[in-house]
């Protein structure tokens, strides 16, 4: 990644809830981030901290009728998609913004042949691309490296393993040639051996078309593989983002050092793991002030009165700490 | 020393040569036989007292059929499990009341395995009652006994599990599980449902619980850095066979067989400057109705040798407690 490639999308104050029974849910409550070019960026955070909402948000795919977006811009190449109307947004989707999700039994049509699938998705994303449309699709299953592609043209999703649909989801998603592609935990369904070869695969995309990844993951393995900077989300907030390196190496917010702490260790050589106690708290019920206050060994009063602001920590690295004090030199 | 314990104590588990294959039909009203699933193709192995065996592999490796097996929950095709020297698939009558008491399970996913209908206070008592003649107040002392061995509140049992987040499920179960006063708790991946910031809560009270208890875990999980923190010792599963076998410490700093090299080499350190030796293995794990001969793992095996696919290797002692089973040791 350089510095210098240009932000392909923009995320400005994004807030979106969803309006249940219960009451109101901010699943994103402010969310800000920038990806560019050839890129990627981890958003890592516990089930229920709003990961996989930001996600949805952004390609505008909130479940209905409860989950809104009622703040805040996402700006795609400077166009705000949250302006769009669903027409509009329907062009956006596969030809500039794709997701991946985490499962693959549910994201493919168990009734259709992968043939089908993927020339739909084609017939979708008029290129400029040589050969017909049956051709241009074997060459993208060849390309996420599905062997014999001229048969599994012919196969159900049921005939597959999970890896190789989950690589099917991938020249779907790839097949607009989009700009931005959403990862939301592809990798979670698959077995280890597995998802390196899909990993390996999705970087080889990445380099090819310098596609600018959001990696929504919870496994801080595959964070130090594939990001180039990451964004830790807890309960509906971006507490820290910075160069991978930078986060692994000196976290600065009180959540994001006892996350990796307790995290247990290939090499071993813990007598016992530090763990955080208690748990987030519920999005329709969050606290006045910080969200981690709770369960912070670093606690004081302010931190439950008011929301700390996000600082500078670092180059490129900031985090949302009452902890961190502003120092004159990264202003 | 550790091999003179193993001779002088029969271990609290002995495995002998345990197979299960699952028959696979054809037809819908009469079905034809037309081949079979070797989940479990004749291991072995111990547990001995106040010990954890780690259990890893991929998914279709047989693990979860072994830790079925051991908690009687299949008839094995072929092949023994042993509890303090007794075949459990011959246990009856009171025998058998008596092996449901010594061993329990903990399953992996806290929203399935707890009656949603019963309060924690009912759901715990159940193990006991099931097995045990116990008086009204016996029950609630070890219901609150319990309770207080997992870290739950004593308010907890008048609860439904709806109430509880995931750890706190994991909690409930286990404190089901050890109502029974067990010796042996089989965990089938007893975290990986669980957010990280909770799993290493659950993983240091596994320990606490062994160590306080003298129990003896099967722990069956995918996360290798999981069985590192947890486990004694670590059997390595492909196709239904134990491919490698040795104390975690030994296992993890020396893997010998390429598949647990394999193994170890996917799983993503959770550090950016960690060397990437990376060695991705081709192609996925074969189906196991029809494994491939020889070695199962040769058509994936990066230094398969010529007689890797006619020649099954058999498990070697390559030191002291580590096993191995291939061509090249």
């Amino acid at each position: 990644m350089d510095a210098a490639a240009p932000v392909v999308l923009e995320v400005r104050g994004l807030r979106a809830y969803l309006y249940t029974r219960w009451g109101v849910v901010r699943a994103v409550d402010g969310v800000s981030f920038a990806l560019r070019e050839g890129e990627t960026l981890g958003l890592v955070g516990e089930s229920g901290c709003g990961k996989t909402m930001t996600g949805l948000s952004l390609v505008r795919l909130l479940p209905e009728p409860a989950g809104r977006i009622v703040e805040g811009q996402v700006l795609l190449d400077g166009e705000d998609l949250v302006t769009k109307s669903e027409a509009e947004m329907r062009r956006v989707r596969g030809r500039r913004v794709s997701m991946i999700l985490q499962d693959p039994q549910t994201s493919l049509n168990p009734v259709f042949t992968i043939g089908d699938q993927i020339l739909e998705a084609l017939r979708l994303h008029p290129s400029d691309r040589e050969g017909s449309l049956a051709a241009r699709a074997e060459e993208a299953l060849r390309r996420v490296k599905v062997a014999a592609p001229e048969q599994r043209m012919r196969a159900y999703p049921h005939q597959m393993s999970g890896g190789m649909k989950q690589r099917v989801v991938g020249a779907i998603a790839v097949a607009g040639e989009p700009k931005v592609l959403i990862a939301d935990e592809p990798t979670t369904a698959l077995d280890v051996t597995i998802q390196l070869q899909y990993l390996a695969l999705l970087k080889e995309i990445q380099a090819r078309t310098r596609l600018a990844m959001l990696f929504i993951t919870h496994d801080f393995g595959i964070v130090a593989r594939m990001c180039d900077r990451v964004a830790v989300m807890y309960a509906g907030r971006i507490v820290e983002t910075g160069p991978t390196r930078a986060l692994f190496r000196s976290p600065r917010h009180p959540y994001t050092e006892a996350l990796m702490a307790s995290v247990p260790r290939m090499e071993g050589g813990v007598a016992r793991l530090p763990s955080i106690e208690g748990q987030p708290p519920p999005l329709h019920d969050l606290p006045e002030g910080c969200r981690f206050a709770d369960r912070c060994a670093y606690v004081d009063d302010r931190c439950r009165r008011e929301y700390p602001p996000t600082m500078p920590v670092g180059p490129a690295h900031e985090a949302a700490c009452w902890r961190i004090e502003p120092s004159p030199s990264s202003r | 020393m550790l091999e003179d314990r193993a001779i002088a104590v029969e271990p609290l588990i002995r495995v002998e040569g345990l197979t299960k294959h699952f028959p696979v039909t054809r037809g819908v009203l009469i079905g034809r036989i037309t081949g079979h699933v070797k989940a479990v193709d004749g291991i072995s192995f111990t547990i001995g007292r106040q010990e954890t065996l780690g259990l890893v592999g991929e998914s279709g490796c047989g693990k979860t059929t072994t830790s079925r097996l051991l908690l009687r929950l299949e008839q094995p095709t072929a092949g023994h499990v042993l509890l303090d020297g007794q075949d459990v698939h011959a246990l009856r009558g009171a025998e058998l009341s008596r092996f449901h008491t010594r061993v329990q399970a903990v399953f992996q996913d806290p929203w399935s395995s707890l009656n949603p209908r019963l309060r924690v206070r009912e759901t715990i008592a159940e193990a006991l009652v099931v097995n045990r003649r116990v008086t009204r107040t016996g029950k609630l002392e070890r219901v609150e006994e319990v309770l207080h061995q997992v870290g739950l509140p004593l308010s907890a049992a008048a609860r439904y599990p709806h109430e509880f987040s995931g750890g706190q499920r994991q909690r409930i179960a286990l404190a089901s599980a050890l109502a029974a006063k067990p010796e042996l708790i089989v965990l089938d991946e007893p975290v990986s449902a669980l957010d990280v910031s909770i799993r290493a809560q659950i993983m240091n009270l596994l320990k606490d619980l062994q160590a306080r208890q003298q129990l003896s875990f099967l722990l069956v999980a995918h996360n290798l850095a999981t069985v590192r923190y947890i486990a004694h010792r670590t059997a390595v599963m492909y196709l239904g066979r134990i491919v490698e076998h040795a104390d975690t410490e030994t296992l993890y700093r020396s893997p010998l067989h390429p598949y647990t090299k394999a193994l170890f080499a996917a799983a993503l350190p959770a550090d950016p400057d960690a060397p990437r030796d990376d060695m991705i293995l081709s192609g996925e794990v074969p189906s196991p109705i029809d494994p491939p001969t020889g070695c199962h793992f040769h058509p994936r095996c990066p230094f398969a040798m010529e007689q890797c696919s006619r020649v099954a290797p058999e498990l070697k002692a390559v030191a002291s407690g580590h096993v191995v089973s291939c061509h090249l040791y």
